[in-house]
């Protein structure tokens, strides 16, 4: 397959175009500034570049009184130690008085490599969803994470960016990729949705090319922006297919598919919801793909699963 | 040279201030807020530039109210240099009001961050300190800690973050009132030795009475003369200053006055003030 990018390379080449563009902009690290590929701003901009130590909450902290100040800073770190680690930080001293600090959440998900439960973010869109004023986007190749990056920028309040580093595919974006607050629709079809972020979205298209082999059209959405999330999208998604499924790397407890569940909830379609992604527990260790074989998140077994729900009888009238 | 009187009657002032807007048989933070006011005064009429017509100018020197439950301090501080009305401080707490039980900087003017969880602050003025030096601001950064504070470990992380990037902007203070809601800090996590630890840390220390108001202000203007390092002024103060049945009492760090003990607190402060007033002729 061509042109194969983790978001994360996206986003460090980005943040170095950023920071010719822009000389608010200030990245912060906590040691991990090779993995989270902020060297390449480092390299060009040290003056701008602050690595923090092995101290996430300080680094934060550190952030939102720069943010107050008039400067534009970048957090960086794995995701679940950003989120989960710096919460309360997060929670009052940004999200709270809405200050202008982007959280770039690296090497989330399943796919973070083979360090087990203690690195694998299935829990960071959660916690940065239930936060008021928080953005979450979450890029689904490299072009929507450059494109996220750089918006970030121009975007007034608290941003969370989810970041990965599985190798994923260039999409072939129908308009200018990633618009903020939108929703978009990949392929189009009437017999069920799959509606996804980061590199799911890629799956949901292989598992759609199994499906149109068996008849089936499956519509495939990118939803890049989950929070806010593009309700109408969500919910034209939602009408006239008798199931609807969300496949996200994260836990299925208040990420994407909790997001789309809580709108649907608001207005029936009839659609069946069914939530792919992490059940309620801890990953472990194991490679990449094993984590995704493990959970069903392939395109065989994502296709395989849309063609049970779709051969279930159909409850109406309820 | 301050002038030491009117800065005495001052703080003096903004007790009573402080005091008057805490709501009788509600719970409110006085122990902190009172043995912090002399440090809040000198630092709002002595040292600090800041246009209160302008409570966003660039180039203003920042105050941050690390222990944010002692906002009341800053509260009164900010209505007696014209940042808010004195009619206002009576909502403290109260709902719709812009005077929040913790600091809410896009709620009250002249709040420079939000504060509430301890522990986060000085983290929060060391950006602050760095953010004047990458835009070239002569501002100077003053956060004010409890010593209780000082056992959240991320006051640490931010200690070693100052004293490397050399934030010489930079002044903390601790209002070592030697109380915390429950008892002595020490009683359940040593602070001390305190001022060992933060010159351990790469900082310059000094130690001083926190109601001597000649020796606040010379603390002051000590951290001014130097450029290489972060500075401390730990300062000694009694939980409660000013009001007699309060003083050294753990108990008024979050309390419920009846309304006689209002009066009595009421009337003790405004004694002293006539007494100062006197004395000043």
């Amino acid at each position: 397959m061509a042109n194969l990018h983790q978001t994360r390379e996206a986003y460090g080449q980005a943040l170095r175009t950023l920071g010719e563009l822009n000389d608010k902009v200030v990245v912060l690290d906590a040691d991990l500034y090779n993995s989270t590929r902020t060297v390449l701003f480092r390299d060009k901009f040290a003056e701008r570049f602050i690595d923090m130590g092995i101290a996430e909450a300080d680094m934060v902290s550190t952030a939102a009184g720069m943010a107050a100040s008039g400067l534009i800073p970048y957090c960086n770190s794995f995701a679940i130690f950003l989120t989960a680690r710096c919460y309360d930080q997060i929670r009052i001293q940004i999200a709270y008085p809405k200050l202008h600090v982007v959280l770039a959440g690296s090497s989330a998900g399943l796919t973070q490599g083979q360090d087990g439960a203690s690195h694998q973010s299935l829990e960071d869109v959660a916690l940065m969803r239930a936060l008021p004023n928080m953005m979450v986007l979450v890029p689904a190749d490299g072009t929507e994470a450059e494109a996220m990056t750089l918006a970030a920028a121009e975007i007034d309040g608290p941003v969370y960016l989810r970041l990965g580093r599985y190798p994923v595919p260039d999409l072939v974006h129908p308009n200018r990729p990633f618009q903020f607050g939108k929703a978009e629709v990949l392929r189009s079809g009437d017999t069920c949705s799959l509606l996804a972020c980061a590199h799911m979205v890629q799956v949901a298209l292989e598992a759609a090319d199994i499906l149109a082999a068996k008849g089936v059209k499956a519509r495939v959405v990118n939803v890049s922006t989950v929070k806010p999330l593009d309700q109408p999208t969500v919910i034209d998604a939602a009408s006239g297919v008798p199931v609807l499924i969300t496949i996200e790397e994260h836990s299925i407890i208040g990420g994407l598919g909790s997001a789309v569940a809580e709108v649907l909830a608001g207005a029936p379609t009839g659609a069946r919801l069914v939530r792919l992604g992490t059940p309620d527990v801890f990953g472990e260790s194991g490679t990449a793909d094993q984590m995704l074989n493990k959970y069903h998140l392939t395109p065989s077994a994502v296709a395989e699963r849309a063609l049970a729900e779709l051969a279930r009888p159909v409850k109406r009238g309820l | 040279m301050p002038d030491l009187r009117a800065l005495q009657l001052k703080a003096v002032e903004m007790r009573l201030h402080i005091t008057r807007m805490m709501e009788v048989g509600k719970p409110h933070h006085y122990g902190g807020s009172l043995s912090a006011a002399d440090l809040v005064t000198a630092l709002y009429f002595y040292k600090m530039h800041y246009d209160s017509a302008n409570p966003k100018w660039e180039d203003r020197d920042r105050f941050l109210m690390s222990k944010g439950h002692c906002v009341p301090a800053q509260y009164a501080a900010l209505a007696m240099a014209g940042f808010l009305n004195t009619a206002e401080l009576s909502t403290l707490k109260q709902l719709g009001t812009r005077l929040q039980g913790h600091p809410a900087m896009h709620i009250a003017p002249g709040i420079e961050g939000c504060t509430g969880s301890l522990g986060h602050g000085l983290s929060y003025a060391n950006g602050m300190a760095l953010a004047a030096r990458i835009t070239d601001r002569p501002y100077r950064v003053y956060c004010l800690l409890g010593d209780g504070e000082t056992q959240e470990g991320q006051v640490w992380e931010a200690a070693m973050t100052a004293s490397r990037r050399c934030l010489s902007n930079l002044l903390a203070i601790i209002d070592c009132n030697g109380l915390k809601a429950m008892d002595s800090p020490s009683c359940a996590k040593s602070v001390e030795p305190m001022a060992e630890r933060w010159r351990a840390f790469g900082w310059q220390v000094r130690e001083i009475d926190g109601h001597d108001m000649a020796a606040i202000c010379a603390g002051l203007d000590w951290a001014e003369g130097n450029s290489d390092r972060p500075s401390m002024l730990i300062a000694h103060t009694v939980k409660g200053k000013g009001v007699s049945f309060m003083e050294g009492q753990a108990a008024y760090h979050n309390a419920m006055l009846t309304p006689q003990q209002m009066a009595q607190a009421v009337g003790e402060l405004e004694a002293q003030r006539r007494a100062l007033e006197v004395n000043r002729g």
